[in-house]
C-alpha cells in the first residue's frame, strides 16, 4: 500500500438503508428473518476483505419517528437482537470483525458485558460493540420501569437534560463493561493440580463500579475476551453524544456531509477530553453504486418515488461510480478521517458495490488491503491489545 | 380378553416409552473434572462445538447451558476449587446454532435479573437463527448476593421469585404470540411488508411488570420457546405443572424419581394439561468400563478426580460452618462439633439442618473407617449409571420404562470428550432396543420432544 491504509466497515440493516430498498428487485424481504440472509451479506463482505460489519438494533420497532412506532406498513418492520444475531455469524466467518449495537439504557451493563465478551470468544477476537442509548418513551414502556418524556422534533431542544442524563449513564455502562472484560486476568485460570485451585483468585477483581444509575459488584463470570476488550464504537452526530464518544468509545462515527465538516468534526473530536489510545474517526456515508453515476441516480430515485418522499439521512448520500467515491473517501481521509463506515442504500447491491467495486478503487489507489492481516479486529484496526488494569498488580 | 392396545412389556406389540436425552455442558459445578489431562478448555468455542457435535451425532433432543450470574464465594472469597467461569450462555447458543442442524439449544437465564421484553426477543432470535431448536430453563433466584451485579440489587422475596418467573413467562408467550403467523407480507407491489393488524399490541399491568408497546420480531418456528424448569420446592412444581414443558430435576433413585414423577404429572391436570405435555428429565451422570469392574473402577478414579483433598476440605468446611483447614483430608474427622451460627458458603444452594448431616456423617465415617476425602466421596453424589454400555443402556430404560423419568439431561464429567463414549457406545444399543430415535424425525425441539406446537392467540 502506498499511502495511509482506510479502514472500511459495512452497516448491515435490513434490506438497505433506503426506506423502500426492500422494494427494489434485487432485495429478498422474505428472508430478512433467517440466518442465511445475513450469512450471505457478511459472507460477501468479508470477501470483501472489509475490517468489520455492524448490525442496527433497538428496543423497539423501526420508526421514522422519534418519539415512537409510526404505525407505517409499507417498511422493514421487525429486528433480530444484534448480539445473538452477531454470534450467529461468527462460526461462519473468520477475519471480519463483528459489531452489534446493543442499548446502554434498559439492558443490564452485566448481561451487555459478558454477552460481548462470548461474541469475542465465539469469533476468536473479532467483536464490537457499538453502544447507544435509547431515548424514546415507546422503548421505557417496553420495561416500565422509568418514564421517559416524549420527545419530538419540535421538543428536542427541551430534553437535553434527558438525553444528556441517557449519554451519562452509556459512559457508566461502557466503563463497567470495560472494568469487567479486565476483571479476570488473562491467565487466572491456572489449573493447579497440588494446590487444587483450578484459578488464582488473586487474579480475579471486584470492580465495585457505583454510578448514579446502577451499581455492579463483579468480577465477570466470563473469563477475559481474545481482545482483552471488545472494541467499543459508537455513532455521534454533536455534542454531548461526542463527549461520550470520546471519553468511552474506541471507534466513533460521524456524518459530515462534505470536506469540511469533516475537517471541523475531527477537530472538535480531537479537542476534547480523553485518555488512552487516540480516537479511531470513521465517517458514515449512505452509498449508492453503479458503473455510471446517473444508473445510482436513477435508482436512489426510483426508490424515492416508492416511497414517496425524497430519501434523507444523517448522512451523507452519495450516488455515483466506485471510482468517484474512492476519490471523495481519500479527499476526506486528507481532514483525519480515518476510516468510513458505509450503509449501502440496498443490499446485496450496494454492498457489492462497495466489496468489489470500492475495494478494488481504492486497492487501485494503494490504500486498501489485499489480504486481512490480522485475526483480530484489533489487529484489523491497529489497536493494540489492552494488557489489563490489574496486570501489574500480579506480576510485581 | 383378545386384543390391547397397549400390551403390557414383552407381548409382541407393546410399544415401549421413549427416551429423552439431553447433553449438559460440564461446568461450574464440581461434577467437572479439570485436573485430567484430557481435560480442555472451559471457554473455547471448539469445546462446546465438539460437545454440541457429539450430542447431535448421538441423536440427541437438547444441549444445555447453565447460568450462575456470580462467582461462587466460600468464606468470603471466590471459589477456587471447581471450574470458575463460563459464557452467556444464549450467545454461545446462537453461534452453536451455524455449526448444528437439529439439536434443541437449551440456556438457562435468570427471571429475576432479566427483563421480559429483552429476554423474550433474544429468546425468539435464537428460535429464528437456530430454525426452531431454542430453549429457556428458568431459573429464580432472589439473592442479593447476585442482586450486587444488577441494577436492582436484591430486591425480590423468597416468596415472589415464582409469581415473578410465572408473570414473566406469561408475558413472553404474550409477546411470542403477538404477532401473526402471516403477518409479514413483503409485497413489493403495492408496498405492503406488514399486513395491517399484522403486529399485536401488548398492554400488560401485573403485580411485577407494567409493559405498552409491540414486539420486535416476528412469531417463531416453535412458536413458543421450549420452557424448562428447574427447582424442587412445592412452588418450583406447581410453576413447572402450570408452565413447563420439561422439568429439569435432581432425582437420583428409582424410588425418588417415580413419587416426583408421579407428584409432578399428578398436578398437570388441574391445570388442563395432559401428562405427555410435561417432560420430566432428571441430572444423570455416568461411567463406563468394559467390564462392570472396570466400570466401578472409572466410576471412583472419577469421584477421586471430583473430589480433591481440598475440595474435600471446603465440603466438610460448609457443614461445620468453620475453618476446618488445619485437618488433614486423608486423616480421621476431627471430634469437633458444626457451628451453627457459621456461614460460609455464598452462591450455592444452602445445606439445610447441618447438625443433622454432621452426626449421619460422623457415624457413617466411624463405621467405615473412612478418611475425610473418602467419607466426602461417600456423601457427595456418586454417578447415577455405573457400568457396560449394555448396563447402562439397560437401567437409563428401565428408569423410563418405569415412569421414574422421560429421560436425563446426561451431565459428562469432562470437556470436550465426556460425551463421546457414550454416544459411541450407549447410544446404539438404546436404539437397537426401540428406546431411542436412530434418526431426527423432525427439525424442531418441539418435535424432539413430542410437544405441540402452541397456536396463535384468538
Ligand atoms: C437440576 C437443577 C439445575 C439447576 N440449574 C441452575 C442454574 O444453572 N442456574 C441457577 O441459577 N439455578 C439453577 N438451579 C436452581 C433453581 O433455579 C432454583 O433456584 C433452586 O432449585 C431453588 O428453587 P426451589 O426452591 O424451587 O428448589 C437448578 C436447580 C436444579 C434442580
Amino acid at each position: 500500500m502506498t499511502g495511509a491504509p482506510l479502514h472500511l466497515a459495512v452497516a448491515l440493516d435490513a434490506a438497505g438503508w433506503h426506506p423502500a430498498a426492500w422494494r427494489d428487485p434485487v432485495a429478498r424481504p422474505r428472508e430478512l428473518f433467517t440466518a442465511g440472509y445475513w450469512a450471505k451479506l457478511v459472507g460477501e463482505a468479508e470477501r470483501g476483505l472489509i475490517d468489520f460489519v455492524t448490525i442496527e438494533d433497538a428496543l423497539g420497532l423501526q420508526s421514522s419517528r422519534p418519539d415512537g412506532p409510526d404505525g407505517r406498513l409499507d417498511l422493514v418492520r421487525g429486528r433480530f437482537d444484534a448480539v445473538l444475531l452477531a454470534a450467529r455469524l461468527a462460526p461462519l466467518t473468520s477475519a471480519i470483525g463483528l459489531v452489534p449495537t446493543a442499548t446502554t439504557t434498559h439492558t443490564e451493563p452485566f448481561h451487555v458485558a459478558i454477552g460481548i465478551a462470548t461474541l469475542d470468544h465465539v469469533s476468536g477476537g473479532r467483536a464490537g460493540w457499538r453502544a447507544q442509548v435509547s431515548a424514546r418513551a415507546s422503548d421505557a414502556a417496553h420495561f416500565g420501569r422509568r418514564t421517559f418524556p416524549e420527545v419530538t422534533p419540535e421538543t428536542i431542544g427541551e430534553h437535553q437534560g434527558h438525553i444528556a442524563g441517557l449519554l451519562a449513564e452509556a459512559a457508566d455502562a461502557v466503563e463497567v463493561a470495560r472494568r469487567l472484560w479486565d476483571s479476570w486476568e488473562d491467565d487466572a485460570e491456572i489449573r493447579d493440580v497440588a494446590t487444587g485451585r483450578f484459578v488464582d483468585r488473586d487474579r480475579l477483581h471486584y470492580i465495585d463500579f457505583t454510578g448514579s444509575r446502577f451499581s455492579v459488584k463483579g468480577p465477570s463470570i466470563t473469563p477475559r475476551p481474545p481482545q482483552g476488550q471488545p472494541v467499543v464504537t459508537a455513532l455521534a452526530h454533536a455534542r454531548p453524544a461526542q463527549e461520550f464518544a470520546a471519553g468511552s468509545a474506541d471507534v466513533v462515527y460521524v456524518t459530515p456531509h462534505d470536506r469540511e465538516q469533516a475537517r471541523s468534526v475531527v477537530a472538535e473530536l480531537r479537542s476534547l477530553p480523553r485518555a488512552g489510545e487516540p480516537l479511531k474517526i470513521f465517517a458514515d456515508l449512505v452509498v449508492f453504486l453503479d458503473g455510471d453515476t446517473g444508473r445510482a441516480v436513477e435508482r436512489r430515485t426510483r426508490l424515492d418515488e416508492l416511497d414517496g418522499a425524497e430519501f434523507a439521512s444523517d448522512a451523507a448520500v452519495f450516488a455515483g461510480t466506485a471510482e468517484d467515491l474512492a476519490d471523495l473517501l481519500l479527499d476526506w481521509a486528507q481532514t483525519g478521517i480515518q476510516g468510513y463506515r458505509l450503509r449501502p442504500g440496498v443490499v446485496p447491491h450496494d454492498l457489492k458495490g462497495i466489496t468489489r467495486g470500492l475495494t478494488s478503487a481504492l486497492r487501485r489507489r494503494g490504500v486498501f488491503r489485499d489480504a486481512y492481516e490480522a485475526d483480530t479486529l484489533r489487529g484489523l484496526l491497529g489497536l493494540p491489545r489492552p494488557a489489563g488494569r490489574h496486570r501489574r498488580a500480579s506480576t510485581s | 380378553m383378545i386384543a390391547s392396545t397397549d400390551p403390557p412389556p414383552g407381548r409382541p406389540g407393546h410399544v415401549p416409552r421413549r427416551i429423552h436425552l439431553a447433553a449438559h455442558f460440564p461446568g461450574v459445578n464440581n461434577t467437572t473434572v479439570w485436573t485430567d489431562p484430557r481435560s480442555g478448555s472451559q471457554i473455547d468455542f471448539a469445546s462446546f462445538q465438539h460437545l454440541a457435535r457429539t450430542a447431535e451425532r448421538g441423536k440427541f433432543d437438547f444441549f444445555f447451558l447453565a447460568e450462575g450470574l456470580r462467582l461462587r464465594e466460600l468464606k468470603g472469597r471466590i471459589h477456587d476449587l471447581d471450574v470458575v467461569g463460563r459464557p452467556e450462555a444464549l450467545t454461545v447458543l446462537a453461534a452453536l446454532a451455524a455449526v448444528t442442524e437439529r439439536l434443541g439449544l437449551a440456556g438457562t437465564v435468570n427471571a429475576t435479573f432479566n427483563e421480559p421484553y429483552e429476554l423474550a426477543r433474544r429468546l425468539a432470535t435464537v428460535d429464528h437463527l437456530s430454525d426452531g431448536r431454542a430453549a429457556w430453563n428458568v431459573v429464580t433466584t432472589s439473592d442479593a448476593f447476585t442482586g450486587e451485579n444488577f441494577r436492582r440489587g436484591g430486591y425480590l422475596d423468597r416468596a415472589d421469585r415464582y409469581t415473578r418467573a410465572a408473570e414473566f413467562v406469561r408475558l413472553a408467550r404474550e409477546l411470542w404470540d403477538s404477532w401473526q403467523p402471516d403477518a409479514i407480507a413483503a409485497n413489493p407491489e403495492p408496498g405492503v411488508f406488514v399486513r395491517p393488524d399484522g403486529i399485536g399490541t401488548i398492554d400488560h399491568q401485573g403485580r411485577h411488570f407494567t409493559i405498552a408497546g409491540q414486539f420486535t420480531l416476528p412469531r417463531s418456528p416453535q412458536g413458543h420457546p421450549v420452557i424448562i424448569q428447574a427447582g424442587d420446592s412445592d412452588e418450583g412444581r406447581e410453576f413447572a405443572a402450570a408452565t413447563a414443558d420439561v422439568v429439569f430435576s435432581r432425582h437420583g433413585t428409582l424410588d425418588e424419581g417415580r413419587a416426583f414423577y408421579a407428584d409432578v404429572k399428578g398436578r398437570l391436570a388441574r391445570h388442563g394439561r395432559e401428562p405427555d405435555d410435561l417432560k420430566i428429565m432428571p441430572a444423570a451422570t455416568f461411567a463406563l468400563g468394559d467390564t462392570e469392574e472396570e466400570a466401578a473402577e472409572n466410576a471412583a478414579e472419577i469421584r477421586r478426580h471430583q473430589v480433591s483433598p481440598q475440595t474435600a476440605i471446603a465440603y466438610l468446611e460448609q457443614v461445620w460452618g468453620r475453618d476446618m483447614s488445619a485437618y488433614d483430608p486423608e486423616g480421621p474427622l476431627p471430634d469437633i462439633e458444626p457451628d451453627t451460627d457459621g456461614e460460609v458458603s455464598q452462591g450455592r444452594v444452602r445445606l439445610d439442618d447441618r447438625l443433622a448431616i454432621a452426626a449421619k456423617w460422623r457415624a457413617l465415617a466411624e463405621e467405615r473407617r473412612l478418611s475425610i476425602r473418602e467419607l466426602v466421596i461417600e456423601v457427595t453424589g456418586r454417578q447415577s449409571f455405573v457400568g457396560t454400555p449394555e448396563t447402562v443402556a439397560g437401567r437409563i430404560d428401565a428408569f423410563v420404562q418405569a415412569a421414574a423419568a422421560d429421560g436425563f439431561i446426561l451431565v459428562p464429567h469432562l470437556t470436550p470428550g465426556g460425551l463421546d463414549d457414550f454416544v459411541d457406545r450407549v447410544v446404539p444399543i438404546l436404539q437397537e432396543r426401540g428406546v431411542f430415535r436412530a434418526e431426527y424425525t423432525g427439525t424442531t425441539l418441539r418435535d424432539h420432544l413430542g410437544l405441540a406446537v402452541p397456536g396463535a392467540a384468538a
